[in-house]
């Protein structure tokens, strides 16, 4: 089963440390908030999409189980 | 199913409008007006039938969304069932969008039918709580008239379900469904980041239908009369009929009940007949809507088929054109200015983004834009569209691009120092107090 990412825009302070871990998935605009690519994570992303997951300092970055 | 009980008239109700406003005018129904007109409301005593009839009568939420009132209805059905829980039951009249006045003068003229369709909605779900929210001095005295209107109500003993009534607090986003629970729950009336959805858990948890004031006013129409009946206006693809506001040059807002699939051309006509001219623009949708030429509007329909053409949607039903004396830059960089105030400013994006783009707006509309200006307001409006927990800053940034597209000729004008509006008094709606506390959300 495929998972995507969620960011909770509402919980989002622009920690950026989510575009540090994983950016291949995952920008910064211009404010610094993450553009989040919400296709499937391949499998040779996995790895880096959980650590940036539990990077987040306020909880606003997810998986979601598509 | 189809026919009314006693009271009703036996004349043209079938195909004729309008169906929700009284046709005597600007006279408020009473319950024994309204039983008059439409007889007593239907109730099915099986949870669900109604279900069947709004999907086949194809009605969509009147709010702005068009999103098909059975599959919500079921939504609700189907968590209160998994979840053995009695849901809640939501009219929505909260209509906040400051060009709107169609789910105001609905209430204020024909409340009962709201609340007839409110019951019927909390019986169809199996609801044991429901809750009109609205603003209640929006127009006239409205809040006093639902009072004594729940009151004839609870009088002849008619609902099942008791109503209560909640007020909206006067914000842009305060119709928005989950500011609209979390307002209810105690909170301010800012929107919340879905999942789950309100259908599964909102209201303290319970699964929570909310459904535009006018939408319900047609469930308890279709509830009397049947799918049959309600398609009989409207087209194929977007059946029966729907309130607009209509604004024209003269300023003077005018609701009126519009068949879906009506040639644009006869709404946006001036009064005196004349159709709008080709320099002209319409507004459809409001603040969250789209600029449309007038050129192009003459050509097009009133439902979303039709619109989708021009990227425009029917929304809630607004239609504004503007007079010719008007700029519409001007216009629009003021909508939008209120539209950043308006911004709960919880998502990254929409607070840096909306007040940039606002300030870029008003460069153009006082002839001070600079050479990025324009760029800057397409990289802005693309930044902030679908990274909100609401659709708020896309809604702005679609309005935004329409008045680029639309009024692109204007833009040019103003580079060189001048503008084609020589009255500056303001002619869009904009509400003079925005939010500066939490306080002004509650």
């Amino acid at each position: 089963m495929s998972e995507k990412l969620l960011v909770n825009p509402i919980e989002c302070e622009g920690h950026a440390a989510c575009a540090e871990l994983l950016p291949e998935m995952i920008t910064l605009d211009e404010w610094g908030y993450p553009i989040v690519d919400g296709r499937p994570i391949p499998p040779a992303l996995e790895r880096d999409a959980r650590a940036a997951v539990s990077a987040c300092p306020t909880l606003a970055l997810r998986l979601l189980r598509s | 199913m189809t026919t009314a009980t006693h009271g009703a008239p036996a004349e043209d109700t079938a195909t004729s409008l309008p169906r929700l406003l009284p046709r005597s005018g600007q006279q408020p129904e009473d319950w024994h007006a309204h039983t008059a007109r439409h007889g007593r409301l239907p109730y099915r005593d099986r949870p669900g039938d109604l279900v069947l009839d709004l999907s086949a009568a194809g009605l969509t939420g009147r709010g702005g969304a068009a999103f098909p009132a059975h599959r919500k209805l079921s939504a609700v059905l189907d968590a209160a069932d998994k979840r053995r829980r009695p849901p809640v039951v939501i009219a929505n009249g909260a209509e906040s969008e400051p060009a709107s006045d169609k789910d105001a003068t609905l209430l204020w003229l024909a409340p009962h039918l709201v609340l007839d369709g409110l019951q019927l909605a909390a019986e169809a779900v199996g609801a044991d709580a429901a809750i009109l929210y609205t603003h209640a001095d929006r127009r006239n005295d409205v809040g006093r008239r639902l009072r004594q209107a729940i009151a004839e109500r609870v009088a002849v003993r008619v609902d099942r379900v008791p109503v209560r009534l909640a007020e909206a607090p006067p914000r842009f986003l305060s119709g928005q469904e989950t500011a609209l629970v979390g307002h209810l729950a105690g909170g301010p009336a800012i929107p919340t980041f879905m999942p789950p959805r309100i259908t599964e858990r909102g209201l303290a948890g319970a699964p929570t239908l909310v459904q535009n004031a006018e939408t319900l006013a047609h469930v308890a129409l279709i509830a009397r009369h049947g799918p049959r009946w309600f398609r009989q206006v409207g087209t194929r693809a977007e059946p029966g009929s729907m309130l607009c506001t209509i604004r024209r040059a003269d300023g003077t807002p005018r609701v009126a009940e519009i068949p879906l699939g009506m040639p644009l051309k006869s709404l946006i006509a001036s009064p005196d007949g004349q159709s709008a001219g080709p320099d002209r623009a319409v507004l459809i949708g409001g603040y969250h809507g789209t600029w449309v030429s007038a050129a192009d509007a003459v050509r097009l329909t009133l439902d979303n088929a039709s619109l989708a053409a021009v990227g425009a949607r029917v929304g809630a039903g607004i239609l504004i054109t503007p007079p010719p004396d008007r700029c519409g830059l001007i216009e629009t960089a003021a909508a939008v200015r209120y539209l950043a105030l308006e911004s709960a400013g919880q998502c990254g994006p929409c607070l840096n983004g909306l007040p940039r783009i606002a300030a870029a707006l008003t460069e153009i509309a006082v002839g001070r834009q600079r050479h990025q200006t324009l760029a800057d307001l397409e990289r802005w409006a693309g930044l902030v569209t679908g990274r909100g927990a609401c659709h708020h800053p896309d809604g702005t940034a679609r309005f935004v691009r329409s008045a680029l597209v639309t009024f692109a000729e204007e833009i040019d004008l103003h580079r060189r120092g001048r503008c084609s509006g020589t009255s500056k008094k303001p002619f869009l709606p904009i509400p003079r107090d925005s939010a500066r506390t939490e306080e002004d959300w509650m």
